[in-house]
Order: structure tokens, then C-alpha cells, then sequence
């Protein structure tokens, strides 16, 4: 293969985990081979239980394989073991996490939500504040930058959290229903928010979703049943 | 951006209370502490209060003090006799329990002759002794007033003046009185038979002339050792350094004391470190989702065992200083004085350090433990 070659971003071979042993034995997910490019936004389908959110957690290196291998940016991350000995590292600089419980830190204001992860990764105080009113202000939160969050409404919880995911300017990310609690108009300043992350910092967004409202903004669709993708559908042609 | 700070913050009252009740246990700490150096202050108070160099008392024993001495009252007289020796005193010491307005008084009599070494420290109020009889200079911790009159032995005194802060070993207040009053006192007070036996010495008449030691000071230059050595060559003599005396009383006064106070402190300190531990491993315990939050987002360890360090730090300093100006500012209320010396509270600030580093360990192991996915579930 040539150097220069365009190489996708994450590369899931065979890539399986399943919890438990006999009897207790679950699947979550068998066998899945899934290439995804920079700049590409993609959905991911199935009923509840199918293993969206575990196929998730193995790209964001928060649950480890059990099976498979797993490349992400050009790096072999999983191969038998973990062969990046720092996975919080790798996480911090390059992959951005949309929870499906948002998980924001209940001691910090909303602001301080978002900046916390430019902090980590060494930017200067100013700096991360003022990227994260951009983000805030994008997705119309900005009015609460000072508030806890246990003070806020589902959805601007979720736009937090999405403005976390973003703050590093991460080249994977991964989204686990980051619309649910969303009306059709913001989900659509969402979505818009996603691609333009992609097509700027030519990124990959993965993002997992029931919600028909925003499928036709997908460039690629897989559907996932019991652990396996079974189908592939193109919504929207590739850019 | 400081976690722990912001943590604490969105925690105030309840992290606030934990460390007013962290508080109060290292203010027992402290008070314990501040007991003991009370006690050896108050060993020592009236030793020191002659500020003598030399101690002659009975041969045979550790008096007056530790054991029981009695000397001829001449004494004092060869004792001045002797080379480098400038001043001297004789002294009686005796403890009693008067009755004095319906109600039980201990106290610690001292009879020295006025002019003569082994007076009152500083008199707080009043004069010392003019006459020759029947007046005393009393501790104000005897709770008798200037110009009140009390009944010992069967004599009346007045009280002419007041110290502060003159206590016996036992924590009893010290009342002064002339040298021929406290002789009478101690004849009127002895068992009936030594006093017959007493009685058929020189003095048959009244009290014997016996005292209890001679205190006496050595001029600059002079060899405390050579006038202790001299003392001693009388067979019915003992004699010891002033040095020699404050050891003593510590030895056998307060070293049972020390040997309680300082297990029951080491008790507590072992205490307090469980409470510690298990105040801060609790706090790692209720931020368990958080800090697998902190891990997900790519936190690094040096964010999350800062977190537990510094809050663990914050609780024992501020808990430590509630403690030490809580006792501060009760230790005068204490029946008995407690003595607060800045080192001893460095020390236990030094501790309390340690301690919650020590405790952190285990909050801090919790926490590297933390699996990020427990943070996934709702
Ligand atoms: N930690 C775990 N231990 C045991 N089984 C698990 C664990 N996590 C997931 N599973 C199981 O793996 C399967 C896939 O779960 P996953 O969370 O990936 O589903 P999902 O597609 O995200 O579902 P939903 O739409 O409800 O979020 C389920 O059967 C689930 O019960
Ligand atoms: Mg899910």
C-alpha cells in the first residue's frame, strides 16, 4: 500500500466483544469489519440491544475487544491487547465523545464543562473559555454558560455535552444519540454543527440515532441486529 | 482549572461539617496534649519558684517534694557557712484541706522566713508578708480575697496579698505564709504520735524547729557541684542540684501521667487516621461516576489523584485549624492549665499532614481502580 494512499481513519477488522463467559455469555457484537473516512458523517441503526453502543465504546477505546483488530488514525490500537499504552491520551487528543448520558461534571459550571478538556491538553485558560462560548453560542446554550449542570433541560444538556466532544477538535467522533432529547430544529443545527466539524477538520462522525428526522443528513448507514451491521445504505452521496 | 476546588465548592456545607467534626477530634488531640504540658508546668511552678541552685533535705530521701524531709531548723545556718554560697532559705511545704466557708479548700501551705530566699513569685494584688504572724499571700486560684480571713490549724490568717498561677504538683493553689506559722501548723496537723515524740525534742514547749529544706543560691562562678558536695558531707544530709530536683519531680510525678497522656493521645491519633481514611476514601466513593467521567474525556491520573490529595489536604488543615483555635480559645476554662506551646501544634499540623496523605492512599487507589465505563450507564 502506498504511504500517500488515503487510509480510513478507523479500520474495525473482525472486530468482536462479548461480556461474560457460558452460560451468562452475551454477544455484544460479532465480527465487524467497518472502514470510515475523513470527512464522512455515519448513522448508526438497530433496536435497542443490538450493539450500537458497544460498537461505539471499542472505537473510543472505553471498552477493551475481545476479538479483531482495531486501527484508528493509521495506529494499530488493538490486536490481542491494547498496543497504545495510553488510551486516556489518545482519547483526549483524538476522539470526542458524545455520551448517551451526557455525563457532564456536576461540580463545574457549563463553560467550565467544555474547557476542562482544552485544559487537559495544555491550552491557555483564555483560549479554552473562548472556544467554548463559540461552541456554546453555536448551539445556542450560550445563556447558560455559568449554570450547574443539574440545572439544565435534557436537550441543552446534550448540546453541552456535544460542545464537549468538540472543544479538542477531535478527528473521531462519536456520538450516541445526540439528538434524543432534541426538537427537529435544533437536531437539524446539530447535524449541520457535525458535518461542518467533519468537512472542516476532516473528521469522522459516527453517530448513533433512532430518530428518522436526521437520517437523510448521513452520508452512509449501517444497520446493526444482534451484533452484526446487515445492511449498508447511501442516503446521501459521498462529497 | 482546580477540580478539587470546584468540587469542594458544589460540597460547601457538607464538606464544612466534616471538617468542624474533624476539628473537634484533633482540638481533643490537642487538648490532651495542652493537659500534659500543663502538667509538667505544674510540677515544676513550685520548684521553680525559689529559683534556687542548691536543694538540701533530709539523708535518705528525695524531698521535699517526692518524699517526705525534715531538717533541723538550724540548717540553713551551716549551709550559709559554706564557700559560694550567697543566699539561702528554709522552707516548709505541706498540703491540708481547710474548711473555709462550707466548703472544702486544698491547698498547699509554703512557710519560708520573709527576706530570706523562697517567697511568693510576683504579687498580683496587695503586699507580701509585713508582720510576722498570722498574715499570708494566697493564689487567686484559692478563691480568697484580698483582706479575707481564714481559719488553719486553728490560727487566723489574713490574707495581705495574691499571686497567679502558683499551683503544687497536684494542682493544688499555694498559700505563704511565715516560716514560725507554718512550723506551728504542721505540729498542730501531724499525726498525735509524732507529735509526743516531738514533743520531748528541744522545743518542748511549742512546735519543734524543723523544716522541710533549705533552699539556697551559689554566687556567679562558684561550683553548684562543690556546694552539693559539700552539703552531703553532713551525715543528715542530703543535697541535689536544682537540676537534680526538677528531674526528680518529673520522673515521679509526671511520668505515669506522661506514660497515660501519651498513649491516650497516640489512641486518639490512631483515631483520628481511621476517620480520616475513611472520610476520604467515603468522599473517592460518592465521585466514583465523576471520576470515570474524568477518565472517559482523556483525563490524565496526576488530574484525578490531585483532586483526592488536595481535598484531603484541605479537610485536614482547615479541620486542624478549627481544632487549635477551638482549644485556644477554651483552654482557659480547663480546671487544671493546659499549656499550648506553638511547636507542639506544628507538630500535630505536621501529622494531620501525613495522616491525610497516608488516608488519601487508599482514595486514590479506589480511584485509578475506577473503570471509565461504570460512567456509561444512566
Ligand atoms: N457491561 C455489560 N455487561 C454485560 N452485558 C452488556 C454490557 N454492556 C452491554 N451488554 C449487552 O450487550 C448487548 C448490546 O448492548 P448495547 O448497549 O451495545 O446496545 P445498544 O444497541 O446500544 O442498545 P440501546 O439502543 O438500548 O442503547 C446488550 O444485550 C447488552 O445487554
Ligand atoms: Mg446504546
Amino acid at each position: 500500500m502506498n504511504a500517500d494512499a488515503p487510509r480510513p481513519l478507523v479500520e474495525c477488522r473482525g472486530l468482536a466483544k462479548h461480556y461474560g463467559e457460558g452460560e451468562a455469555r452475551v454477544d455484544a457484537l460479532k465480527a465487524v469489519d467497518l472502514d470510515l473516512w475523513p470527512g464522512e458523517v455515519v448513522g448508526l441503526l438497530g433496536p435497542s440491544g443490538s450493539g450500537k453502543t458497544t460498537l461505539l465504546n471499542l472505537i473510543g477505546c472505553i471498552v477493551e475487544p475481545s476479538a479483531g483488530t482495531l486501527h484508528l488514525d493509521g495506529e494499530t490500537v488493538w490486536q490481542g491487547k491494547w498496543l497504545r499504552p495510553d488510551l486516556r491520551r489518545l482519547r483526549l487528543e483524538k476522539i470526542g465523545f458524545i455520551f448517551q448520558f451526557h455525563n457532564l461534571l456536576p461540580f463545574l459550571d457549563v463553560s467550565e464543562n467544555v474547557a476542562l478538556v482544552l485544559d487537559m491538553a495544555g491550552r491557555p485558560k483564555a483560549e479554552a473559555l473562548t472556544r467554548a462560548r463559540e461552541l456554546l453560542d453555536y448551539l445556542e446554550v450560550g445563556h447558560r454558560r455559568t449554570a450547574k449542570p443539574s440545572s439544565l433541560s435534557g436537550g441543552e444538556a446534550q448540546r453541552v455535552a456535544i460542545a464537549r466532544a468538540l472543544a479538542n477538535r477531535p478527528r473521531i467522533i462519536l456520538a450516541d444519540e445526540p439528538t434524543a432529547a432534541l426538537d427537529g430544529e435544533r437536531a437539524g443545527i446539530v447535524m449541520d454543527l457535525l458535518r461542518k466539524v467533519a468537512v472542516e477538520q476532516s473528521a469522522t462522525v459516527v453517530v448513533v440515532t433512532h430518530d428518522e428526522k436526521i437520517w437523510d443528513r448521513f452520508d452512509r448507514i449501517f444497520a446493526l441486529r444482534d451484533g452484526r451491521i446487515v445492511t449498508q445504505d447511501t442516503p446521501r452521496r459521498r462529497p | 482549572m482546580n477540580l478539587a476546588l470546584r468540587d469542594i465548592r458544589h460540597h460547601l456545607g457538607r464538606f464544612l461539617m466534616t471538617a468542624l467534626g474533624l476539628g473537634l477530634l484533633l482540638g481533643v488531640v490537642l487538648s490532651m496534649i495542652g493537659i500534659y504540658r500543663g502538667l509538667v508546668a505544674d510540677a515544676l511552678a513550685l520548684v521553680r519558684t525559689p529559683a534556687a541552685e542548691v536543694w538540701v533535705v533530709e539523708t535518705g530521701t528525695r524531698g521535699p517534694f517526692a518524699e517526705g524531709s525534715r531538717i533541723p531548723g538550724d540548717t540553713r545556718e551551716s549551709i550559709a557557712r559554706l564557700t559560694g554560697v550567697t543566699e539561702t532559705g528554709s522552707m516548709t511545704f505541706q498540703s491540708l484541706e481547710a474548711s473555709h466557708r462550707e466548703r472544702k479548700l486544698r491547698l498547699q501551705v509554703v512557710g519560708w522566713e520573709p527576706g530570706r530566699l523562697g517567697g511568693p513569685p510576683a504579687i498580683a494584688e496587695g503586699r507580701g508578708l509585713a508582720r510576722s504572724r498570722f498574715e499570708i499571700v494566697a493564689d487567686i486560684k484559692t478563691g480568697l480575697a484580698l483582706g479575707e480571713r481564714i481559719d488553719l490549724g486553728g490560727d487566723t490568717f489574713t490574707v495581705v496579698g495574691t499571686t497567679r498561677g502558683a499551683v503544687s504538683s497536684g494542682g493544688d493553689p499555694v498559700v505563704w505564709m511565715a516560716l514560725r506559722d507554718s512550723q506551728v501548723l504542721q505540729f498542730r496537723l501531724s499525726p498525735a504520735p509524732a507529735r509526743r515524740e516531738a514533743a520531748r525534742g528541744p522545743v518542748a514547749a511549742g512546735a519543734p524547729d524543723t523544716i522541710n529544706a533549705v533552699v539556697a543560691r551559689v554566687a556567679p562562678g562558684a561550683s553548684v557541684e562543690a556546694v552539693v558536695e559539700a552539703a552531703r558531707r553532713w551525715k543528715h544530709l542530703a543535697a541535689m542540684s536544682q537540676d537534680e530536683q526538677e528531674t526528680i519531680l518529673t520522673r515521679s510525678v509526671v511520668e505515669k501521667a506522661r506514660q497515660q497522656i501519651g498513649l491516650f493521645t497516640t489512641v486518639l491519633l490512631v483515631v483520628s487516621t481511621v476517620i480520616i481514611a475513611l472520610i476520604i476514601y467515603t468522599m473517592t466513593m460518592d465521585k466514583i461516576r465523576e471520576i470515570a467521567t474524568l477518565k472517559l474525556i482523556g483525563a490524565p491520573d496526576g488530574r484525578i489523584v490531585g483532586l483526592i490529595v488536595q481535598q484531603a489536604l484541605a479537610l485536614g488543615l482547615i479541620g486542624f485549624t478549627v481544632g487549635a483555635s477551638l482549644i485556644t480559645s477554651v483552654k482557659d476554662l480547663f480546671p487544671r492549665r493546659v499549656v499550648m506551646l506553638p511547636e507542639d501544634a506544628a507538630s500535630l499540623g505536621l501529622v494531620v499532614v501525613i495522616v491525610c496523605l497516608v488516608a488519601s492512599g487508599l482514595g486514590v487507589r479506589l480511584a485509578l481502580r475506577v473503570d471509565p465505563a461504570t460512567a456509561l450507564g444512566g
